[in-house]
């Protein structure tokens, strides 16, 4: 157990710094709206999903319909139906863990877990587990802070949330160096610039993963034959 | 306050979350042989979506207004950089979320 902690925790120490910043400012938010640390808590326990919890707050404040609230959750949250296809192998074995451990697959959970290998002398499915429920806690800790003490912080914590930004960053280069088929990520990043630009910063998302997706399937042949020549 | 109303939002919001992270293993994950385009996608998908991401985070930066979206750019390009030189995760994001706070909360 120990050793488990020792050797994850300093995958997940930029995700803390993310996850706890941003959940005190989704606390903070949450305070403002007149909803205290026991729906702070219950919201990071139960939907575990960082933009969804920034925009209940808004619907909450407006009185939305449960339909818009189920609509635009999904539109929001899309991304994790893609996120499973990565995952379906490497969780098989997982036992009864498996359901912790899909309901955890935030993005930055998926990012560390297919951007990093198990540490050497951990089970696999000790590695997985132990990632998915770190990151929970640091939100749920981050979510409660922010609405009991978040005004009360000493020190002015501007920017940095920019750590989960700097991870993804660390991670483009990580698969950089691990693939030598750089397409994915070369068409990642052009097809999501693109579709920002067509379809602006509220909903590039799903048009960009089917794109991506398609164009992937399309091009498999050609990145069949870049691996076999790795 | 209401309480139900509150709570009906917290139930839909987990359930719609839960389901679309559920929906591809209850669709593919039977046991067996993954169908073959569905384990190509799943290998092929991370590098592609870690940029996506990339992006996802820097959406609301103003490329032609302000500050040109110059602190979140330097950023990226500084932690990148220092990950290609020396592949030392904690040190690529500590120093580029260091530099990024002293210009964020100084200069600009």
């Amino acid at each position: 157990m120990k050793q488990i902690i020792k050797q994850v925790f300093p995958q997940t120490i930029p995700v803390m710094a993310g996850y706890i910043s941003l959940g005190i400012a989704f606390g903070l938010l949450l305070q403002s709206k007149g909803y205290g640390p026991i729906w702070a808590f219950l919201m990071s326990l139960f939907i575990y999903a960082g933009s969804a919890q920034f925009l209940a707050v808004e619907l909450l404040a407006a009185g939305a319909t449960l339909i818009q609230v189920a609509l635009l959750t999904f539109l929001l949250n899309f991304r994790h139906l893609f996120y499973g296809l990565s995952m379906i192998e490497k969780y098989r074995g997982t036992g009864i863990r498996k359901f912790y451990l899909i309901f955890g697959l935030t993005d930055e959970t998926y990012a560390l877990l297919t951007g990093y290998k198990t540490p050497d002398g951990l089970r696999d499915k000790d590695y997985y587990f132990a990632v998915t429920l770190m990151n929970q806690f640091y939100w749920v800790l981050g979510c409660v802070l922010g609405s009991v003490a978040g005004s009360i912080i000493p020190f002015d914590m501007t920017g940095i949330d920019f750590a989960m930004t700097a991870l993804f960053a660390v991670l483009v280069v990580e698969q950089w160096k691990t693939h030598k088929a750089h397409l994915p990520a070369i068409l990642g990043f052009v097809i999501t610039t693109a579709a920002l630009y067509i379809f602006g910063a509220d909903s590039f998302l799903i048009p960009a993963l089917i794109v991506m997706s398609v164009l992937l399937l399309c091009l498999k042949d050609t990145l069949k034959q870049e691996k076999a020549n790795e | 306050m209401n309480d139900t109303y509150i709570i009906t939002v917290i139930a839909v919001m987990a359930m719609v979350t839960i389901a679309l992270r559920f929906l591809p293993f209850i669709l593919f994950d039977h046991g067996e042989q993954l169908p073959k385009w569905i384990s190509y996608l799943g290998k092929v998908l991370p590098p592609a979506i870690m940029s996506m991401l990339l992006v996802y985070c820097l959406r609301n930066i103003k490329l032609v207004e302000g500050n040109h979206g110059l602190p979140e750019l330097i950023c990226v390009g500084v932690a990148m950089l220092m990950h290609f030189w020396k592949r030392n995760t904690l040190l690529s994001i500590c120093v580029s979320t260091i530099l990024y706070m002293i210009i964020t909360q100084s200069v600009m």
